[in-house]
């Protein structure tokens, strides 16, 4: 093509010698050439344009996902535990106060490494497992009472510490003033890593915890399930108020300045700085309504309050995009302008409203600096069961964790970003095939 | 100055008037905001007569049309004066209700504009909003009978779940005439009814205005000179919001009286 491009150029070139006046074809043929370098020059601007996005994309997801991966597998040690000493069994039952767990796990620790024998020696080496140790044993205990006065082999989740210098994530060249881990314990763990006794295993703390001081033991059970508690209010709420909301805009509201004004309000609504819905949600809902503070009922008011706009202004979208024909067709026959309403236009344009509320949910999903303001920034352990828990929510649980200090966290925080993105494309996903199925062809 | 350009103080001429009218329009002034559309029209219309509007786009005869069905009701800035009747009775007054008037006048639209629902849902939908069925055998027995009246029932009847849409342009147009009749009015208002439909389908909506005119008042607005001197008895001219001529059809297309009708059919303007 581009061959027979310079061809044309060439006889047009001879032809121009000729004879001076050009013809129309002559002179539509000179400028292509014109024409066309602009198109490419334009294409090559799109593209690098495009590769500068995909570049960035490919860094975040890269970044995110090799320090978040290693997050979801977790480093236990096995020991031999010893449940004939330090239990207490009162009516047939273990008792949790009068048992002394934690030396069953010390035992069991100065058991596979005899050799330890100084006090200090002894306290680093109790440091290798997690304090979490613990409730697994009462647990274990719970669900196998049989156990007691036999010697079981179990495996616990290590500290932190230990579970990044398994990882890979502590420099063994560093001077032992600057890890925080000394040379005992690294012998030790290099010692239970050779016999096979330091496994990985899948870290299922991350999704059944709450938050913890201890990385090894926090999760996001408690961020995701006030996220989702947030997310069911903020539908049953902006969902039906932003149809009715859109549907009266559209169909029946007059014409007049108020509605103009209205609308100007709602499309700049949807442009206003969230933390500033944070402010309205701390001082209407919290001081006024009085609704407990980092519950998710507040979040997800303060949340609706944020997807409200988005939701009215793409059902209006879909409204709009209902041809008028319908609407005639129906009123033709006679149909009063509710039936319109609510046999054609609702059904019609319920997919693209359905579209921009999940949308709009999956923006409120990310949103963090509202809920900071209405005090979801705190340390909540408790799983919240009930709306009016105290609770945290995903993207604030990341801030959290990425303001800790502890190594752990940070690769805890990527895998939060995982799970946060991994929702956020599923609910995306789910928008898009809505949109594709019910899609319409007029 | 020719009769051509004084338009501003054009007396209809011809027979707007009908010894027993059904619909009757007297002064009637439609404006659009600025836009006078329709400028002191009065017309009658009889029962179970085919009056076709004609004439140039733009000279207010779909706007005539949806003023008998107060479809105008919908645009904002559409004020409409005068004063129109069905059966003697003043549609624009304010006990009348509109959902009643549309369903004693239907409307057949330019473009086929089914539902995109199954046929059956289409032709059930006035039924349905009015309560015009019992129960589900005599909706079935309304829908059969309005398919058959718009000649589509053999070529749906086996498939009568499936979309609107998927029908040809003719037949989605026939679907909407069965709608339309569904409800049973009195009167049917066709606003350029064939325009986007291929001659044969053109045909077969000709036919059925045709059988049609039996039980209905039919109005229907047509660019069509040879569609509105087949199907009508009567003939409108419109020009620039006013009418100008109204007669029977023969004799407005054999011997029209004014410049202006005389130069739309001939040709000259439109």
């Amino acid at each position: 093509m581009f061959l027979g491009y310079i061809l044309l150029e060439n006889t047009e070139n001879n032809m121009s010698k000729k004879n001076l006046s050009l013809s129309t074809q002559q002179k539509v043929r000179k400028s292509l050439s014109s024409r066309y370098k602009k198109e490419t020059l334009f294409q090559y601007f799109g593209l690098s344009s495009l590769s500068v996005g995909i570049i960035f994309l490919v860094i975040f997801f890269y970044s995110v996902l090799s320090q978040g991966f290693s997050a979801f597998t977790q480093t236990y040690i096995s020991l031999k535990v010893d449940f004939s000493d330090n239990l207490v069994v009162k009516n047939n039952k273990i008792d949790s106060i009068d048992s002394n767990f934690d030396a069953i796990i010390r035992s069991a620790l100065r058991e596979r490494f005899p050799e330890v024998n100084n006090r200090r020696d002894r306290r680093e080496l109790y440091k290798l497992i997690s304090i979490g140790a613990v409730y697994q044993l009462i647990d274990h205990l719970d669900m196998s009472p049989g156990d007691v006065g036999s010697r079981e082999i179990l495996s616990f989740p290590t500290s932190s510490d230990v579970d990044m210098y398994v990882k890979g994530n502590i420099d063994r060249k560093l001077d032992e003033s600057k890890r925080t881990i000394s040379n005992n314990q690294m012998m030790w763990i290099d010692e239970l890593v050779e016999k096979g006794e330091i496994k990985m295993k899948f870290n299922s703390a991350l999704f059944s915890n709450g938050d913890s001081r201890e990385p090894e033991l926090a999760g996001i059970y408690s961020a995701l399930k006030g996220s989702f508690l947030m997310l069911f209010i903020t539908l049953i709420v902006s969902f039906p108020v932003g149809i009715a909301a859109a549907i009266y805009l559209e169909e029946f509201a007059p014409k007049n300045k108020i509605s103009d004004l209205i609308e100007v309000n709602i499309n700049n609504l949807a442009a206003v700085p969230s933390i500033v819905f944070g402010l309205l949600g701390l001082a209407v809902f919290i001081n006024w309504f009085g609704i407990p503070r980092s519950s998710p009922l507040v979040g997800g008011l303060v949340l609706s309050l944020l997807t409200l706009p988005v939701i009215i202004i793409s059902s209006r979208a879909a409204i709009t995009a209902i041809p008028p024909s319908i609407k005639e067709a129906a009123l033709g026959v006679g149909a009063s302008h509710m039936q319109v309403v609510a046999h054609h236009i609702l059904p019609l344009a319920f997919p693209g409203m359905l579209t921009g509320a999940i949308i709009g949910m999956s923006r409120a999903l990310g949103e963090s600096a509202p809920l900071l303001m209405i005090g979801m920034v705190a340390f909540i352990v408790d799983i919240p069961s009930v709306i009016t828990d105290p609770s945290s929510a995903l993207p604030v649980q990341i801030y959290l964790w990425a303001d800790s200090p502890e190594r752990a966290f940070a690769e805890r925080t990527s895998a939060a970003i995982i799970i946060l993105l991994g929702f956020l494309l599923t609910m995306n996903l789910l928008a898009i095939y809505l949109r594709k199925k019910f899609e319409r062809k007029w | 100055m020719t009769a051509r350009d004084n338009i501003e103080d054009i007396e209809t001429i011809g027979n707007p008037n009908v010894e027993n009218p059904f619909i009757s329009a007297k002064n009637v002034n439609v404006h659009y905001g600025d836009n006078h559309a329709i400028k002191d029209v009065s017309l009658q219309i009889a029962k179970n007569q085919v009056i076709a509007l004609i004439g140039p786009s733009g000279c207010g005869k779909s706007t005539f049309i949806r003023c008998i069905n107060r479809m105008n009701d919908t645009i904002d800035i559409a004020k409409i004066t005068g004063k129109i009747s069905l059966d003697g009775e003043d549609i624009y007054s304010k006990e009348l209700d509109p959902v009643i008037l549309r369903a004693r006048v239907g409307m057949v639209f330019q473009k086929p504009n089914p539902f995109p629902k199954s046929i059956y849902d289409n032709v059930a939908y006035g039924p349905k909003i009015h309560g015009l069925a019992k129960d589900r055998n005599e909706l079935d027995e309304i829908v059969a009978n309005s398919l058959q009246k718009a000649g589509l029932y053999e070529e749906v009847s086996d498939r009568l779940d499936e979309s609107g849409l998927s029908l040809s342009g003719g037949q989605q147009q026939r679907l909407c005439i069965a709608r339309t009749i569904a409800v049973n009015p009195e009167v049917i208002l066709m606003d350029e009814p064939c325009s986007a439909l291929d001659p044969i389908a053109t045909a077969r909506i000709e036919n059925l205005i045709d059988e049609l005119s039996e039980k209905f008042s039919i109005v229907i607005v047509t660019h069509s000179m040879q569609q509105a001197a087949r199907v009508s008895q009567r003939v409108a001219y419109f020009h620039l919001g006013r009418l100008v001529e109204v007669d029977d059809t023969e004799k407005v297309f054999t011997n029209p009286s004014h410049i202006l009708t005389q130069d739309y059919i001939t040709g000259r303007i439109g």
